[in-house]
């Protein structure tokens, strides 16, 4: 299986705040990645710098054999790597049609308009939001934003997709929707690097697991072995019969 | 293509074309020059638009590009005795190169900090003008008398320039709808949206923005030579007159920025009431109206921003659906 992202040793400080410490993992094409972590561990941090919205101090990304540490956010983009925010970012005055095709338009396929809004309507009706394609983004609910981040991401075709907690603010329901979505992309062929507070579905969906603590890879390994390890229980789970309950569910 | 079937853009040309038609029709001398301001007006605010209501920088400086080109066409046609048409590609030619220079540096900027900076471009490009000797330094340029012969007069020379403020007004309006209904159009918005939302997507961010800057900037560097043509003479606080930047804004959030036909309405609105504020007789006090224009021109922007910031076409859109389909 061919490595579509290598992070090597990235170490990324903010003042004398030391955001990540030598995080370093490879991810197979195909694969899911969950991210975990206790919050200000520096998940979403080492998300903007692997896609070029912070350049690390040391070490070296690498997407799809390129070195792209000092890229930014646009040539990756254009590179085929797409994201979500946590907090969404919605084009407010735009419709939900042409925010998709801003997806479409600028990401690594490159679209011309009228390509650009087939494809939109598509993504549109794959996570659910058919039927407000003309309302204006603005105006649509949180989960309806979560929905329309991922839509965005989507329309480009990505063969990296970055997703920022797009579970948290969603209620049970909504949650089982979104983790149906997550597989269906997957069984696409597109590889995907979640960060999920939602223990019950990042072992779930997950192939593998990294977990970060302060910045540093605290564990890395399939969803069994890190719900044994006994760092992360410390750092993160807490309560040792909790790892395991969220075994059982599954 | 199916673009250019929507009515709204259609209903935006007839007004432009209405406008710019009546005076040459009735070929009335007083006419053509209320036709002249107000045809300059809209492709000011519709050029301005651009940059302001697509890509959502708000400029101050929008003046600069107009004096810069004025004086660039009329040193053209003094010195170089270049015909007009050549004098006002220059113009554009010269505000262009400065807009694209301009953009790699200030368009880093955001928000505020924009602003401010093309206030102070503005003035040191007036500053620099002031002392420099081929532009005639503080008295600026003069156009002898006969280079107006070739165009069969000054009276012929003014129907000239009015055609062409008429055609750059109709250019102006088709090439904002052009931007606005393209791809780059798209990138535009999604930069006044959310800038690092758009550059996450893959909008080549630096880019876009400086031929956004480019393309607000070419039509006010051609207009300045038409009217300075026109005028006979430039000089430097004529041609980097702030409030003309600041009219040109209150124009575009009165009639709708972002929209198509808001600059158009925005600046025949600002233009009229001008006109009869210029040409009142009423005192306030012991003053005459006629000086408030400023005045106003400030209240009518607070009360924009207050009460209906989207402007009058912004306005009309949001409130009834139905006029979307005719309002753009």
């Amino acid at each position: 299986m061919s490595i579509l992202l290598q992070v090597q040793g990235v170490i990324k400080r903010f003042g004398g705040l030391q955001a990540l410490t030598q995080v370093t993992f490879d991810l197979p094409k195909g694969q899911i990645l969950g991210l975990i972590g206790p919050n200000g561990a520096g998940k979403t941090t080492l998300f903007n710098t692997i896609n070029g919205v912070y350049h690390p101090e040391e070490g070296r990304i690498i997407f799809r054999g390129q070195d792209v540490t000092k890229k930014m956010p646009y040539h990756l983009a254009k590179m085929g790597m797409a994201r979500t925010h946590q907090i969404v970012r919605p084009l407010n005055e735009l419709t939900v049609r042409e925010n998709v095709m801003v997806g479409s338009c600028f990401g690594h396929e490159n679209q011309n308009l009228s390509n650009a809004a087939r494809i939109a309507d598509e993504t549109l009706a794959f996570v659910g939001l058919a039927a407000k394609a003309d309302q204006l983004a603005g105006t649509l609910n949180v989960a309806q934003k979560k929905r329309l981040e991922m839509a965005r991401a989507l329309a480009s075709h990505p063969h990296l997709l970055l997703l920022d907690e797009v579970l948290a603010g969603l209620n049970p329901s909504e949650v089982d929707g979104m983790i149906q979505t997550v597989l269906n992309i997957r069984e696409q062929g597109v590889t995907i690097i979640m960060i999920e507070h939602l223990m019950k579905a990042v072992m779930n969906v997950s192939d593998r697991i990294i977990v970060l603590d302060y910045g540093e890879q605290i564990a890395e390994g399939s969803p069994s072995e890190i719900v044994h390890n006994e760092k992360v229980i410390e750092a993160y789970l807490g309560d040792p019969r909790l790892a395991e309950r969220l075994m059982e569910e599954e | 293509m199916k673009q250019w079937l929507h009515p709204g853009f259609w209903v935006a040309l007839l007004i432009v074309l209405a406008l710019g038609l009546a005076p040459i029709f009735s070929q009335n001398a007083g006419l053509r020059e209320t036709g002249f301001t107000i045809l300059l007006a809209i492709s000011m605010a519709i050029s301005l638009n651009i940059i302001m209501g697509y890509t959502g920088y708000v400029s101050f400086g929008h003046v600069v590009f107009y004096g810069l080109g004025g004086y660039t066409g009329m040193y053209l046609m003094d010195t170089w005795g270049a015909p007009l048409p050549l004098a006002v590609l220059g113009g554009g030619a010269a505000a262009a190169l400065l807009a694209f220079l301009l953009g790699k540096a200030i368009l880093r900027l955001r928000g505020a900090y924009f602003a401010l900076a093309t206030i102070g471009v503005n003035e040191a490009v007036r500053t620099f003008v002031s002392n420099f000797k081929p532009f005639g330094g503080p008295t600026g340029i003069e156009l002898q008398f006969s280079v107006y012969k070739q165009y069969g007069g000054a009276a012929d020379a003014l129907w000239l320039t009015y055609y062409g403020v008429v055609g750059i007004a109709v250019f102006a309006l088709v090439f904002s709808y052009y931007i606005k209904t393209s791809k780059f159009g798209l990138g535009l918005m999604s930069i006044r949206e959310d800038e690092d939302a758009a550059e996450v997507m893959g909008v080549v961010t630096p880019d876009t923005k400086t031929l956004a800057f480019v393309a607000s900037a070419f039509l006010p560097g051609m207009l300045g030579v038409l009217f300075f043509f026109k005028n006979g003479n430039v000089e430097p606080s004529d041609a980097f007159r702030l409030g003309f930047s600041i009219e040109s804004l209150v124009m575009i959030m009165l009639g709708g920025q972002g929209t198509l036909l808001g600059p158009v309405i925005g600046a025949l609105g600002y233009q009229r009431l001008r006109g009869l504020l210029l040409t009142s007789d009423v005192m306030i006090g012991s003053l005459p109206l006629k000086d408030f224009q400023l005045v106003i021109a400030g209240l009518l922007m607070l009360i924009i921003i207050l009460f209906i910031p989207a402007g009058l076409v912004g306005w009309l859109r949001q409130r009834f659906a139905w006029l979307r389909r005719i309002l753009v």
